[in-house]
């Protein structure tokens, strides 16, 4: 690929976003941008658990939990002063990411089986003091009023897609340029053999720190516009295992060493979920992506991406 | 409102809770602590034994703890056949860090997935005729299902208890994650001795599931929230010490029951997971670690 190309791609897309949702060049049925959404949620979840999982070799399992502190971020500003969208996605990634910046500073120093039991304790910790915090409706949820429709969109929908399409983007660049800095390298030198790295000189309680952050951070903007989306938000639904499932699944599934990998599994898997939902039913489509996931870590290590990577290599030795 | 009776009963209600998270992680206590295995997975074979004790006890009224000890050499197999495939498809490979936590909670998600799948999420219940009474002893309630589940739980750690300090396999077990080399020395299968001890942790979780359904109506979900129990336990106990376990397992039932009697039930599930993230914080060898 050559210098700058991807950004291309990028502009591109976004553009093609922007006709869309903007000048309704196409008509489109408002159950895809619906449906788009959600597809594009996964994009910038999947992408940020690579960045701590796939990099580094760090299992988060709390997705659910720094998505669903992204999402009452947004209620509590939302009961504050009514903010607007676009204050609620940065307030709520930098939330997040503070709380990745300190959920690494507790576990990051112990082997990292506890880092990964630690993030499923954080999300029920998180969840039992939601539901007991009244100030953004407890247990019984709250109530979030967005306008019918917004310009120059048209359909308020249309709008969110096009913000989640942007912050996709924005996430697989983010987690592009990681891949091939210094740090990128650092993070898997230390996936390889944490103890060579910290003897050849990597920072690697520094380097952890800031996979932790900038991974919240992602998780926290996913999470923001959560709430506008669905109007109605309660701890059970923000909470829910299915983020931190898919968010596990998809990168396993595309491959989760590049940028690449949970791009394609999040696109496939969760648009295979959003049919699958409609015509099937949801609980059967958990089912399958429990198993995708133990099929792929047991046949497939390294993905869709490597299993077209051996499949090309076979195909130039010929 | 509050009084000294209040504090009696929920220390006595704490203790008899602690005796059955005792037998809940013990499994936990073999396998993460003493195997080095990081089974999330743990807590959804409880939930899964429960599930069959209900099934036995609905359709043919039999008695859920027996099912459970009928069940246990069942469950015994399956953990051997999964410890199988984990072996061989990531210890032999060194490769257990990312894709075999992966593989456990694809384990986990598909036992619950599977279970709402067939039960769908009501919460079930068992009959037997031990449950429902509630003995008083000078004004504190001692209900029965919480008693006849400590009894066995109680009994159940015992028996591993001796069977790990006693026997040469038992010995083997909790050598195996120290020194595999003195072990082959001593003319021991490393990975057949591990597969007998993951086989044991497993089959703990058919009796552990009985007991249960036996304390409390379950749905396939709760599972998710004895990740924290269970864990909690197996790091205050300090990893792989099976007395440490039951230690922190009465600690641990004590704190939940004066949490839900003072603050109220709805604050209960975090006790376990502030346990364990400041024990890994602060104390990650656990209380009884080296």
């Amino acid at each position: 690929m050559k210098l700058g190309s991807f950004w291309l791609w990028a502009a591109v897309i976004a553009l093609l976003g922007a006709a869309l949702t903007i000048f309704d060049l196409v008509p489109v049925n408002a159950f895809v941008y619906f449906a788009g959404y959600v597809v594009l949620q996964y994009v910038v979840l999947a992408t940020a658990w690579n960045i701590m999982g796939g990099y580094m070799g760090y299992v988060n399992f709390g997705t659910a939990g720094f998505f669903a502190v992204g999402a009452y971020t947004s209620v509590v500003l939302y009961n504050l002063f009514k903010a607007p969208l676009l204050v609620m996605i940065p307030v709520s990634g930098l939330v997040c990411a503070l709380l990745g910046l300190a959920m690494g500073y507790l576990t990051l120093r112990l082997r990292g089986v506890f880092f990964a039991i630690a993030t499923l304790a954080l999300a029920i910790v998180l969840e039992t003091l939601v539901i007991n915090w009244d100030y953004v409706g407890g247990a019984t949820g709250a109530y979030i009023l967005r306008a019918r429709e917004i310009a120059p969109f048209g359909d308020y929908i249309e709008f969110l897609f096009f913000v989640m399409l942007l912050l996709a983007i924005f996430a697989v660049g983010t987690a592009r340029w990681i891949e091939r800095s210094k740090a990128g390298r650092g993070f898997a030198a230390i996936r390889d053999d944490e103890e060579a790295a910290e003897c050849a000189g990597v920072p690697t309680l520094r380097l952890k720190l800031l996979a932790t952050t900038v991974s919240g951070f992602l998780m926290g903007v996913a999470g923001a516009p959560f709430v506008l989306y669905v109007g109605f938000i309660e701890p059970s639904s923000a909470f829910n295992l299915v983020y931190a499932v898919n968010s596990i699944a998809m990168p396993m599934i595309g491959g989760a060493t590049t940028w690449l990998g949970p791009l394609i599994g999040a696109l496939l898997l969760g648009t295979v979920q959003q049919v699958a939902t409609v015509t099937i039913s949801s609980e059967l489509n958990l089912l399958i992506v429990g198993a995708l996931l133990i099929f792929f870590v047991i046949a497939a290590p390294e993905g869709i991406v490597g299993l077209v990577r051996k499949w090309r290599r076979t195909g130039n030795d010929r | 409102m509050f009084s000294l009776e209040l504090l009696l009963n929920a220390l006595v209600a704490g203790v008899l809770l602690g005796g059955f998270y005792a037998a809940v992680s013990l499994g936990l206590t073999v396998a993460f602590g003493q195997l080095n295995i990081v089974n999330i997975a743990h807590p959804a074979f409880v939930i899964l034994g429960s599930y069959i004790a209900y099934m036995c006890n609905s359709k043919w009224g039999l008695d859920p703890i027996l099912v459970g000890i009928v069940f246990a050499p069942v469950f015994f197999f399956i953990g051997i056949g999964v410890y199988r495939i984990y072996y061989e498809s990531f210890e032999r490979k060194d490769d257990e860090a990312l894709r075999g936590l992966a593989f456990f909670f694809g384990v986990m998600f598909v036992i619950e997935v599977g279970l709402i799948m067939s039960y769908g999420v009501d919460f079930r219940s068992v009959q037997a005729s031990y449950i429902g009474h509630n003995w008083k002893i000078g004004g504190i309630g001692v209900p029965t299902r919480m008693l006849v589940p400590f009894v066995v739980s109680l009994l159940m750690f015992g028996g591993v208890y001796l069977y790990m300090s006693r026997t040469f396999n038992g010995r083997a077990i909790m050598a195996v994650a120290q020194d595999r080399l003195a072990l082959q020395l001593m003319a021991a299968d490393p990975v057949k001795i591990k597969q007998l001890g993951f086989g044991i942790g497993i089959g703990t979780t058919a009796i552990a599931g009985a007991l249960l359904i036996i304390i409390i109506p379950i749905e396939p979900s709760v599972g998710r929230l004895y990740i924290g129990q269970v864990f909690a336990i197996a790091v205050l106990a300090g990893l792989g010490s099976i007395p440490g376990t039951l230690v922190a397992a009465l600690v641990l039932g004590v704190a939940e029951s004066l949490v839900s009697t003072l603050y109220g039930p709805s604050w209960a599930p975090a006790v376990a997971f502030g346990i364990l993230l400041l024990a890994l914080a602060f104390r990650p060898q656990g209380l009884f670690g080296r």
